[in-house]
């Protein structure tokens, strides 16, 4: 009899694992996503290089530290803090964003000309962060809520399996009509993705260039996001990525805004 | 407080002293600046007058000491340069040993006169070539910066080069120091300052000089303190430096008393102190502002009322106690400031040639409805605290400024093609009197290093008008510069 109970158990195993592996949905898989990409860590430093690259293949370089420190857990508060060294028009410029997912930032800049730190109106999350063709959003990411996610398929980027999930606006704040986003299984890093307008032509595509571990912590260190209407692109390379370095609560302020701090930013 | 316009006015009065003729101190100018959305420029702008003595000099003995000694080598760089490179000589072991950068800029800046020639000829209200070099070292909890302008002026002047800024840095734990000239802004307005009391340069904002012009480095020490429960800044500066108003030979400003030509300038012996208190309240940034120094900019009185030889400007003394609040409200930022300005030297109102006292309110509202276009509108009000006793003293025939004065003001900012091209447009209007100015101005980066902008300067208004009298100074300005 129990061997009976045993041969039913072993024969419903794969059923089970297989069903667990369908078992996330769209937004399960973004939450996920969403944690991989813009959460891992108790913070984060990089020297974020922006490359600004029209269609005729003129660049513009963008160039600051950001630094990152989660007050909650993955999908919570986040405290940003970006340091500027290029173009020299905006060098020392420094901005701070305090994060809330489920309302507007809060959102403050240093302008070293006049000496003056200055809170900025935040509303506009999809508009382009330092004239990119990455948004504020594509930056510090975008409220999982905002959307309505299906899985629709599973589909290989390179050798990576992907889960492909469609992601569309519930609200007309957004500057696309949908956005398809190829997660990668593994590690639920943001492999590929693409915007549709809202008229649903092609709009921007973004793709994770170069994927590394860092601390063990897959990390996509370089970045693409293309306008496929107009031909600008931006491509970004994150250098010196770090884990966990212990940034205090205390560098997001005031104070280290109008003097940060030469150990963070350098 | 009396308003700018009759500041052009030479104002009577008999003292116990004796007579004594001072004209009043000006409203605010709101003026306007360059502005980039990610790079969003905000700033306010106080009362002014619109003369002063043009030889601003570096005062602190040992920097002229070392200036004299170099002046033989730097033939031509003029004093405040010289200074500039003994305090970046002296500092230059520190130097050695840090982490060092060199930077700065060359620079071309034109603004031709649209509407009439200056006072004193010429067609230009600016003609300069620049160049800014900027050190920047650090060492530990120690930095240096030094930022000094070598000029060419092509109307004259001779002495336009400086030590803009110059300080050490040191860092503590929850405090920080900082000594040497400097750069410090208060308060929230764009363009209208309430509790902004440090000097400033109203010739770089009428003249189309760029943005960091606007202001004038304080010869302070500067203490911070950062508690858990609020953060402090204190400011003492042991000589006051007053701000730059615009030079009668290049700006047609009314002048009360053209024909006497005998003028000096009393600066104040004494220092000055301030002290700004902040933190979080609710969301909200909040600040307490405490001040006690001189007006920024002069009054003047006369040997004789019936027969003046001799003008004299001054800075009346003043202390201020000032309040501002920001935080989000819609989909946009809500700025509230408040000051009073309490008139030291004019206790009773009665003196109506040293400032009023007054109640300064500022509310502002900035927003983005769409992408790369912000909106900024503000709304500022000044109230005389002693309205009876001024106009009890003012003798009749002179223009009377309103208990109540209102401003508003609009900033209207577009960034196009990748936000290197900034069209930009700040306009005030002064309800009381109908002045106006707007600034429109094309800012575009060439390359990374090379940007220029293009703009003008429009003033219209009453004779006496806090803009109005600026009406034959209309002019189109050029910038131009290259960093390195």
């Amino acid at each position: 009899m129990k061997r009976w109970w045993i041969r039913i158990i072993v024969a419903l195993l794969p059923l089970v694992l297989a069903s667990q592996a369908w078992a996330f949905t769209g937004e399960e898989v973004m939450r996920k996503s969403q944690a991989a990409f813009l959460y891992p860590g108790k913070d984060f430093k990089a020297r974020v290089v922006m490359k600004l690259i029209n269609k005729d293949g003129q660049e513009r370089v963008r160039e600051m530290t950001m630094l990152r420190k989660n007050t909650g857990d993955a999908g919570g508060d986040q405290k940003y803090f970006m340091y500027f060294f290029q173009p020299a028009d905006v060098k020392e410029m420094a901005f701070m964003i305090h994060k809330y997912p489920a309302r507007d930032d809060d959102r403050w800049m240093f302008i070293p000309a006049i000496n003056m730190v200055k809170r900025i109106a935040a509303q506009d999350k999809r508009s382009s962060f330092v004239g990119s063709d990455f948004t504020y959003e594509d930056v510090s990411g975008r409220d999982i809520e905002d959307d309505t996610h299906a899985l629709e398929r599973e589909e290989k980027v390179g050798s990576r399996d992907c889960y492909v999930v469609k992601s569309t606006p519930k609200g007309a704040d957004a500057d696309f009509g949908s956005k398809t986003t190829w997660v990668d299984k593994a590690n639920f890093l943001p492999l590929k993705e693409e915007q549709s307008d809202k008229k649903g032509a092609r709009y921007k595509q973004f793709s994770a260039d170069e994927v590394t571990n860092v601390k063990s912590i897959p990390t996509v260190v370089k970045r693409t996001m293309k306008n496929l209407q107009t031909g600008h692109r931006t491509e970004v390379a994150y250098l010196k990525t770090d884990y966990d370095l212990g940034i205090e609560d205390s560098l997001f302020s005031e104070r280290f805004l109008r003097q940060p701090p030469r150990k963070w930013v350098e | 407080m009396m308003s700018i316009k009759t500041s052009a006015f030479l104002i009577c009065l008999l003292s116990p002293c004796g007579y004594h003729m001072r004209t009043s101190q000006i409203k605010p100018f709101v003026l306007s600046l360059s502005k980039h959305e990610w790079l969003d420029l905000t700033w306010i702008f106080n009362p002014s007058i619109l003369r002063q003595a043009q030889d601003e000099r570096i005062k602190n003995q040992w920097v002229g000491r070392c200036a004299h000694a170099v002046a033989p080598y730097g033939r031509g760089l003029g004093r405040a340069t010289a200074a500039a490179l003994c305090f970046i000589a002296l500092l230059a072991p520190f130097a050695a040993c840090a982490e060092t950068a060199l930077s700065g800029f060359v620079q071309q800046n034109t603004a031709f006169n649209t509407v009439a020639s200056n006072p004193d000829g010429p067609h230009y209200k600016w003609l300069e070539e620049r160049v800014q070099l900027k050190l920047d070292a650090s060492e530990g909890a120690w930095r240096l910066l030094a930022k000094g302008d070598l000029a060419l002026d092509h109307l004259g002047r001779r002495d336009e080069s400086e030590l803009r800024e110059g300080y050490l840095d040191y860092s503590g734990g929850n405090w920080d120091l900082r000594i040497g000239r400097q750069v410090i802004t208060w308060g929230l307005g764009d363009l209208v300052f309430v509790n902004d009391v440090f000097p400033k340069d109203y010739e770089a904002l009428f003249a189309g000089r760029p943005l960091e012009y606007l202001k004038r480095g304080t010869d302070a020490l500067k203490l911070g303190a950062y508690p858990d429960f609020a953060s402090f800044e204190l400011v003492a500066a042991p000589n006051f430096r007053p701000s730059r108003t615009p030079d009668p030979g290049r700006f047609r400003l009314y002048d009360p008393m053209p024909g006497v030509a005998n003028r000096e300038t009393d600066t104040p012996g004494g220092g000055e102190w301030g002290l700004r208190i902040y933190r979080d309240v609710a969301g909200w940034d909040a600040a307490l502002y405490l001040y006690h120094g001189f007006q920024r900019t002069p009054s003047m009185r006369s040997d004789s009322m019936t027969m003046p030889t001799k003008i004299t400007y001054f800075y009346p003394e003043l202390s201020l106690y000032g309040a501002s609040l920001s935080g989000r409200v819609g989909e946009g930022v809500l700025s509230l400031e408040a000051a009073y300005y309490d008139s030291r030297q004019d206790q009773t109102g009665a003196d109506f040639t040293v400032p009023n006292s007054q109640t300064r309110l500022l509310a502002g509202y900035q927003i983005q409805p769409v992408e790369d276009l912000s909106l900024g509108l503000q709304y500022y009000a000044e109230h005389m605290h002693d309205y009876p006793a001024y106009r009890a003293a003012l003798p009749a025939g002179f223009p009377v400024d309103d208990r109540l004065n209102h401003t508003v003001t609009l900033r209207v900012t577009q960034l196009l093609m990748h936000q290197t091209l900034r069209l930009s447009a700040y306009a005030a209007h002064n309800a009381n009197t109908g002045d106006q100015f707007i600034n429109p101005e094309a800012r575009y980066s060439f390359t990374d290093r090379v940007w220029g902008a293009v703009g003008a300067n429009l003033f219209s208004g009453k004779p006496w008008g806090q803009f109005g009298q600026l009406s034959n100074d209309d002019n189109v300005y050029l910038q131009m510069r290259y960093e390195f």
